[in-house]
């Protein structure tokens, strides 16, 4: 039986710095911790995660997507038992992730953001020991070990140590690992960065296929089209907040128009911008800086001839002009004003 | 407490040291030896000491060889695994209690530290012969004193490893070690700080002090060595302090 995944306004405020991923613990040092007793340097503080809920339902695959710094790894750091939250509350079907963390470890298999393999091991004595953590017999180890070895393209290198991998065999070998004990919720932190494109379409395929048996798979992205090709819902984080969520058709038919037609200007104008939303398909326009001006419409490159004309006879420059297709991209745009390559 | 987890990582660090036997071997035995050949052999054999320097020497040579090899087999893994790679991951969400994994650190390193310790004894035995003068008459008083002083390395091992970077490996080794094995009465008796007064006092404060003077108290009784009352309740009180201390930067190590 899957298991969902839920969280309640939770909050992260990290005192020192920051993880650089879910999971990385506090620096300690003689130097830090002397100043730490006496209080004289007041502590950074840095929001991670402003009021978080979020339901995932059980058996989907949910993407969490939004650029660096969201929270997106913190969020999964909490509902993985790495970082304890300031407040709210997150649960892994029925249990609460933060009373009952031994029973949540065994619902779930984590694939951290970068590969954290035990590197004095074998590929192989990863997956077996991994196996053995998890108290599976020893010819089941053995066999779900060769059989993942096998499936993740690894059976060549699997009883050599894994210090000599490349970084895309690790990603693979990490993901091969999370899977071991099968695990009901799969999360992944970012799966696919670092991966060339041979590899992401083998990973997306195997994350689909672990859904199909009727697993939930929440996964982490700032790629948008990894968020459309494999999520049922996904929802856009920014600033330790959900600001959209929806399956990624809802999703981009929020976005007024749908095409995205971002203009620079010579000089800022306003009665221009106010002649640009009297054409016909234009949804919205919004100034932005630098003389800027986003333009939501349902047509793209048949605007193009008019807002020339507009421009001409107002006598402002056009500068730049890029048009874009409705994406994900263009949605968060839309709610943040920023792009997510940011 | 998950048992077969538990079990699983004494297995999982028992291949490593299997893997690496050599370098371990290397590490645990030369300097000790090096000590034992000139300390033992040419200072003595030349006249420069006594020849039952000999017998006063194996005990403390003993501790320093046990000390050494828990403190290492538990401080740099440690350092290393909870470094950019986060390697102890996989072990953090084992479905078991994190303390536990800490506790499992420290009882492989208990374990290497005990078998260090009793390799010493032959291997310095066959180096100095003949002359030295060991007399176990109270062979489970020694065993208590070794296991109190290899758990003691274990605990410290897992307090530095908690609290040491990578960056401050080096840092550790001169300003903690080194001081710890030369002011811990390895090469020579507590009694022998006599004309020494402060320095017999502030050396009190070194774990190694009780270690060295417990295994000279339990190995060669008839030199003069601390009372083992002092020794057992002195690492007792070490090895929980450290236990607590390590245990809790574990947490915060784990946890962000």
């Amino acid at each position: 039986m899957a298991a969902g995944i839920r969280t309640s306004e939770l909050r992260k405020v990290y005192n020192s710095a920051p993880p650089l991923a879910a999971g990385s613990g506090g620096a300690f040092s003689f130097a830090a911790g002397r100043r730490k007793g006496k209080g004289k340097q007041p502590k950074p503080e840095v929001v991670a995660l402003n009021g978080m809920s979020l339901e995932v339902r059980s058996g989907e695959i949910f993407c969490l997507l939004g650029p660096n710094g969201a929270g997106k790894s913190t969020t999964v750091g909490i509902l993985t038992t790495r970082v304890r939250p300031t407040s709210g509350q997150a649960w892994i079907g029925d249990l609460e992730v933060w009373k009952e963390q031994k029973a949540v470890k065994r619902l779930i298999g984590v694939v951290a953001q970068r590969p954290n393999l035990d590197f004095s091991l074998t590929a192989r004595e990863i997956l077996i020991f991994h196996g053995a953590y998890f108290g599976l017999s020893s010819q089941e180890r053995s066999a779900r070990a060769a059989s993942l070895l096998e499936r993740f393209k690894l059976t060549d290198r699997a009883d050599q140590l894994v210090r000599g991998f490349s970084g895309g065999m690790m990603q693979r070998l990490s993901i091969a690992r999370a899977m071991m004990h099968d695990p009901q919720v799969l999360f992944l932190d970012e799966p696919s960065s670092g991966l060339d494109p041979q590899t992401r379409l083998l990973l997306w395929e195997i994350i689909r296929e672990y859904n199909q048996s009727g697993k939930t798979v929440l996964l982490t992205t700032h790629n948008m089209e990894e968020a459309d090709a494999l999520c049922q819902r996904l929802a856009i984080v920014d600033h330790g907040k959900i600001i959209a969520l929806g399956t990624p058709a809802e999703l981009k038919s929020s976005v007024p128009g749908g095409y995205l037609l971002r203009l620079r200007f010579g000089v800022h104008s306003p009665e221009l911008l106010q002649r640009l939303q009297a054409l016909a398909g234009v949804r919205e326009v919004r100034g932005t800086e630098n003389n800027g001006a986003d333009v939501y419409a349902d047509r793209g490159g048949s605007l193009i001839g008019e807002i020339a004309n507009l421009a001409l006879a107002a006598s402002v420059e056009l500068c730049d002009v890029h048009i874009s297709e409705p994406s994900l991209e263009n949605l968060f745009l839309h709610h943040t004003g920023r792009s997510l390559r940011e | 407490m998950n048992l077969k987890a538990f079990l699983a990582m004494l297995a999982r660090d028992a291949r490593v040291a299997r893997r690496n036997i050599v370098a371990i071997l290397f590490q645990t035995f030369l300097q000790p030896l090096m000590f034992v050949i000139i300390f033992g052999r040419v200072m003595v054999g030349s006249g420069y000491m006594p020849a039952n320097y000999k017998s006063l020497l194996l005990p403390g040579i003993m501790a320093l060889c046990m000390v050494g090899t828990g403190i290492w087999a538990v401080a740099m893994p440690l350092i290393g695994e909870f470094q950019f790679t986060r390697e102890i991951e996989d072990r953090l969400l084992a479905p078991m209690d994190i303390s536990w994994v800490a506790i499992e650190k420290v009882v492989a390193g208990t374990l290497q530290a005990l078998a260090a310790g009793l390799m010493v004894i032959p291997a310095a035995w066959l180096l100095l012969r003949p002359g030295v003068d060991l007399t176990l008459h109270r062979p489970l008083l020694f065993a208590a004193v070794a296991l109190l002083v290899a758990l003691f390395s274990a605990c410290g091992g897992l307090a530095l490893g908690c609290s040491v970077e990578q960056t401050h490996i080096g840092l550790m080794f001169s300003l903690v070690v080194a001081p710890m094995i030369f002011f811990g009465c390895t090469y020579y008796p507590w009694s022998a700080l006599d004309k020494f007064p402060i320095m017999q006092k502030a050396v009190l404060v070194n774990p190694l002090v009780y270690a060295s003077e417990g295994l000279r108290a339990t190995l060669v009784p008839q030199f003069p060595h601390l009372s083992l009352l002092a020794v057992f309740v002195a690492l007792v009180g070490f090895n929980a302090l450290f236990l607590l201390f390590g245990l809790r930067q574990f947490q915060k190590k784990s946890v962000s």
